[in-house]
């Protein structure tokens, strides 16, 4: 005798994320977008300046064994107060690590809503949507929202132009670069 | 509501930034709320200041003070939930107002070339004339885009 399969109610897709943050400001991550976290000190030895024209927010690239990585100043990105960087996100499937202050948890969303249409600029790249979380809104970034190509394009000329043979010496990837 | 009756006036949410009233149409409006905690994070567009949380909705809260009146609101009682039309999508919008509303009806006047983008047309109330608001020029955002709340198991597979 065969009995139907109890009936199931269909599972809640869920999404795992990390909380961040960014000069006191939170953001969040889905955390199988993060292939790493490490500290600014584990990074200094792999690191170089780089500078490139109208891009502020990179200062540095990171030596991987088949690729550069550019270290993204989260604060500068989003127009934040600038804080000195403790960890990086090494960002998968991208160019950027990014630079934050520190985690503040790992969570679970639910629903992702949409940027209300209302926001209409560079916002729309940087960001997936917007979460609900413990009665707070906290924006999801976009990992490919951090660099366009353009900016890769101009961050790789510079890093062909000679700079990425430059140690980096004189500052460290968290320290604090006042926009000039 | 019936945004039309018997005699060809329709209804209108009156409503005030500071010393002045203006109006919307009342099909437009959703709801009248109390201030409730406004949510800030970074970004570039002009006239919107945070977003609130809204029967589990998250509504952006676009500042039209400053277009309106000159100047910002300094003191907040309300927001006004408004239906804010995106091409053939809607959406909630809140527009923070300085007193409670009220629902009238009137006969509208259309606006002229001379009218700025933002005002749909006029109407007279209390011996006083009164700009009815277009909400879709008055809020910032793109012409036509989709924009809704969805489960990310359904999200995923739209993308």
């Amino acid at each position: 005798m065969q009995f139907p399969a109890p009936s199931k109610s269909p599972a809640l897709r869920t999404e795992q994320i990390i909380l961040f943050r960014v000069s006191g400001q939170l953001f969040a991550v889905s955390s199988g977008s993060v292939q790493e976290v490490r500290s600014v000190d584990s990074l200094a030895g792999s690191a170089a300046e780089i500078t490139a024209p109208g891009l502020k927010k990179v200062r540095h690239i990171v030596r991987r064994s088949d690729k550069s990585l550019f270290v993204v100043n989260g604060a500068l990105h989003f127009g934040l107060p600038v804080t000195p960087g403790l960890l990086v996100l090494v960002l998968r499937r991208t160019r950027t690590a990014l630079l934050i202050d520190g985690i503040e948890k790992m969570s679970t969303m639910t629903i992702l809503q949409a940027l209300p249409q209302a926001f209409c600029n560079e916002e729309r790249a940087w960001y997936r949507g917007l979460t609900a979380l413990d009665q707070n809104v906290v924006p999801v970034v976009n990992p490919e929202g951090f660099l366009t190509s353009e900016e890769i394009v101009v961050l790789e000329q510079s890093q062909n132009s000679g700079v990425s043979g430059a140690k980096t010496a004189g500052s460290s990837i968290g320290s604090v670069h006042e926009p000039a | 509501m019936n945004p039309r009756n018997d005699l060809g006036s329709q209804s209108f949410v009156l409503l005030r930034l500071g010393d002045r009233r203006f109006a919307m149409v009342a099909s437009q409006i959703a709801e009248l709320v109390a201030p409730s905690r406004i949510f800030r994070f970074p970004h570039r567009t002009q006239g919107v200041e945070g977003v609130i949380l809204r029967r589990g909705r998250i509504v952006p809260v676009c500042e039209v003070s400053e277009k309106l009146i000159g100047k910002n609101l300094l003191t907040r009682r309300f927001y006004l939930i408004a239906v804010r039309n995106y091409g053939e999508k809607s959406e909630w919008v809140a527009l923070p107002v300085t007193g409670e509303c009220e629902l009238i009806a009137a006969e509208m006047s259309p606006a002229t070339e001379a009218d700025a983008p933002y005002v749909a047309g006029w109407i007279s109330y209390d011996g006083n004339v009164i700009e009815v608001l277009n909400i879709d020029a008055l809020t910032p955002g793109p012409v036509s885009a989709p924009s809704v709340c969805v489960p990310l198991e359904m999200q995923e597979a739209t993308t």
